[in-house]
């Protein structure tokens, strides 16, 4: 694994008396004490790390704990005080505005908190905004611009402005926007967490998923663990600008390093208590009247799946088909699930905890399937989601008992 | 009276020095003012000239059109328009109308031009905010007519020195509304556009000035205004227009003519406001 952002000793002090501030931070004193002796903040306490080629590095902290402090320094956003930022062991932090111009161009972009889209410029616009600066022509950043949000699902959307769409297609936007000129590095500062919780998962899970293609160094601010242990693949915990532990989120849930991470754990775990909603998947179905069992069975060949629910135009329920005998169905040449649609299939809401799901499912052969109050679709529940969900439930709780 | 132990202090010769600052400025650099004189001249009769030969009628179907389209296709203000300039047509002021028209339009653009960069400037730096401040301000409260003074002096009387110090009058909001507007623009646009490698001049232009705009806008239209307040008070230097009708029914004590001349000075200040924040709001 190669190196790819490596940050030494980085300090950031906000204030005027910023020799004395070092001082202090170079004899070791907390936060509180410097601000008390010299009217000077401390935004980050010489904070040292390594990100690895192609990893997903979440830096995770309470707000004003630096985290976006920190973020804004690796693309000097906001000057250091002291200390170096190494990028493919080169020194952004005492660059010329010229090269460190060349970086931000070539190298790293942002995503931002509230999305950071400019109000008077089309989506289109907006997405070609880094190949612009750079003097890309127009036909070729264009072109580039499209191909960016052709694969975030927006091109239909390119010549709308940043207020007709919603938060989360916003943010694609801005997603969309920073990979347009194919950055190595992505700083990513609280990205996700202006949008409702399921659009949040679902943006997680894109981010995952173009991750797997892209491979790009992605350094993510967040304050939710949950977001942490989900998209990490390790994560440094922020206390008053200190870095005080770096690891996977199984080292980090499983030892604590001090006091303050194993709060900052159990704190978030707590306060949650899982139901239907947090842990459903989205669901893959076939239309009744829209798809034959022809469909089905390539979908389900495709997919890998052994059975699949089936909706009306209304999205709501029907009942679900296994592979057994859609196959017998094609071979008999049917062309509808007649026959061959079962009903029995275990419905719940969104508001059912995990614990009652795991006695619904354990007497189920299918999936159990989440519905609103006129049976319309919302999600689907397979039996692994909620083992895994039950065992960190376990799991935490050996830790409060501990 | 009585004696105070303060008059112990010698009258400083304040109205003496500026007396001599002035003079040392009209016999040293009386080449620039004169050049400014003859220039300014130039482009002030061409223009007052071009509107003078555009037919009455003409003029008042452009304005009536651009009045319809500025207020988003209502009839409201296009009526007004004209209506208010046939009565000014009426009143045998059309020519009086023209001239101040072109002090008003010369007076703002070089408010503008001038004016915008100051604020950009001013956003900038620091440094520029601590000198421009209390110069703006100097320039708002000073008197209007106190600039006449030295306007006469540098370039004896006329349309020039009417429109240097409407200039001087009617610049301070373009450059606190710009300095403004660009100071408003959101933290996370300034950062997003340098986050992608922006040049200063590309953040200005592409993120800054256009977020500023309908600020700025708003700045240019109090200019405009205050230009025409002052174009009146600078015919009291011969500077052609309405206002010359004011001050000489002024000075014989003609009321109907007085007001005649001041509703047309009005309906033009209408007509101009509400054009200008038509086309801000579109």
């Amino acid at each position: 694994m190669t190196t790819k952002v490596e940050v030494q000793n980085l300090v950031k002090v906000f204030g005027k008396k910023e020799r004395q501030a070092m001082e202090l931070v170079r004899k070791g004193h907390s936060k509180n004490d410097i601000l008390e002796k010299t009217g000077a903040t401390v935004g980050v306490n010489q904070a040292s790390f390594k990100v690895n080629q192609g990893e997903i590095f979440v830096i995770m902290g309470l707000s004003g704990s630096g985290k976006s402090t920190l973020v804004r320094l690796l693309n000097r956003l906001i000057e250091p005080t002291e200390g170096h930022i190494l990028i493919d062991g080169e020194d952004i932090s005492d660059m010329d505005k010229e090269a460190l111009r060349r970086v931000r161009r070539e190298k790293i972009s942002m995503v931002f908190q509230n999305f950071g889209l400019f109000p008077h410029r089309t989506i289109l616009e907006n997405t070609e905004y880094g190949l612009e600066v750079q003097g890309v022509a127009k036909e070729e950043r264009q072109k580039k611009a499209e191909i960016a949000l052709e694969n975030a699902g927006l091109l239909p959307y390119k010549d709308q402005y940043p207020n007709q769409l919603s938060g989360g297609m916003q943010q694609r936007v801005g997603l969309a926007r920073a990979l347009a000129n194919d950055p190595e590095i992505l700083l990513m500062d609280e990205s996700f967490s202006a949008l409702d919780p399921l659009i949040r998962r679902d943006m997680q899970d894109e981010l995952l998923q173009m991750q797997e293609t892209m491979n790009k160094t992605i350094i993510f601010i967040t304050h939710d663990l949950n977001e942490s242990l989900r998209i990490g693949d390790r994560i440094a915990i922020m206390k008053d600008g200190e870095v005080v532990q770096i690891g996977t989120g199984e080292d980090i849930l499983t030892n604590p390093a001090n006091e303050y991470v194993e709060r900052f754990v159990e704190d978030v775990d707590r306060s949650k208590v899982l139901t239907a909603e947090n842990i459903m998947m989205r669901p893959q179905f076939l239309r009744e009247g829209k798809s034959g069992p022809r469909v089905a069975l390539q979908r389900m060949r495709a997919e890998g799946l052994s059975s699949m629910l089936v909706i009306n135009d209304q999205q709501i329920l029907k009942g679900y088909v296994t592979d057994k005998e859609i196959l017998e169905a094609v071979q008999n040449g049917k062309t509808d699930f007649e026959g061959i649609l079962h009903t029995d299939i275990p419905k719940v809401s969104k508001g059912t905890l995990v614990n009652e799901l795991y006695d619904v499912i354990q007497d189920s052969q299918t999936p159990v399937a989440v519905v609103d109050k006129n049976d319309k679709l919302e999600g689907i529940i397979i039996r692994s989601l909620i083992i895994g969900a039950l065992a960190k439930d376990r799991e935490e709780e050996s830790i409060d008992v501990r | 009276m009585y004696a105070s132990i303060l008059d112990n202090i010698p009258r400083l010769p304040v109205s003496q020095w500026m007396t001599n600052f002035i003079n040392w400025l009209t016999q040293n650099l009386s080449w620039l003012f004169g050049s400014i004189r003859e220039g300014g001249s130039w482009i002030m009769d061409g223009l007052s000239d071009f509107l003078a030969i555009i037919p009455p009628v003409l003029f008042i179907i452009i304005l009536v059109a651009l009045a319809f389209y500025a207020s988003g296709k209502k009839w409201g203000l296009p009526t007004f328009s004209l209506v208010g300039l046939l009565y000014i047509y009426n009143q045998g002021l059309w020519e009086p109308l023209m001239y101040t028209l072109s002090l008003v339009i010369v007076a703002s653009l070089l408010s503008i031009i001038i004016g915008v960069p100051l604020g950009i400037w001013m956003a900038k730096s620091k440094f520029a905010n601590i000198v421009l401040s209390p110069a703006l301000d100097f320039m708002q409260t000073m008197p209007a007519f106190v600039y006449l003074i030295p306007a006469v002096a540098f370039f004896g009387i006329g349309m020039v020195p009417g429109v240097l110090s409407a200039v001087i009058f009617a610049l301070p909001p373009t450059v606190r509304f710009t300095n403004l507007g660009i100071r408003q623009v959101p933290e996370e646009m300034v950062e997003a556009s340098e986050s992608f490698g922006s040049t200063s001049s590309q953040k200005l232009f592409k993120v800054e000035l256009p977020l500023a705009k309908s600020t700025i806008m708003a700045g240019i239209n109090q200019t405009v205004l205050l230009a025409l307040s002052m174009v009146v008070i600078a015919s009291m230097i011969g500077a052609p227009g309405l206002g010359e009708n004011v001050i000489s029914a002024l000075q014989r004590a003609a009321i109907g003519p007085g007001f005649v001349s001041g509703f047309a000075l009005v309906i033009l200040a209408i007509i101009l406001d509400r054009i200008l924040q038509g086309f801000n709001k579109n």
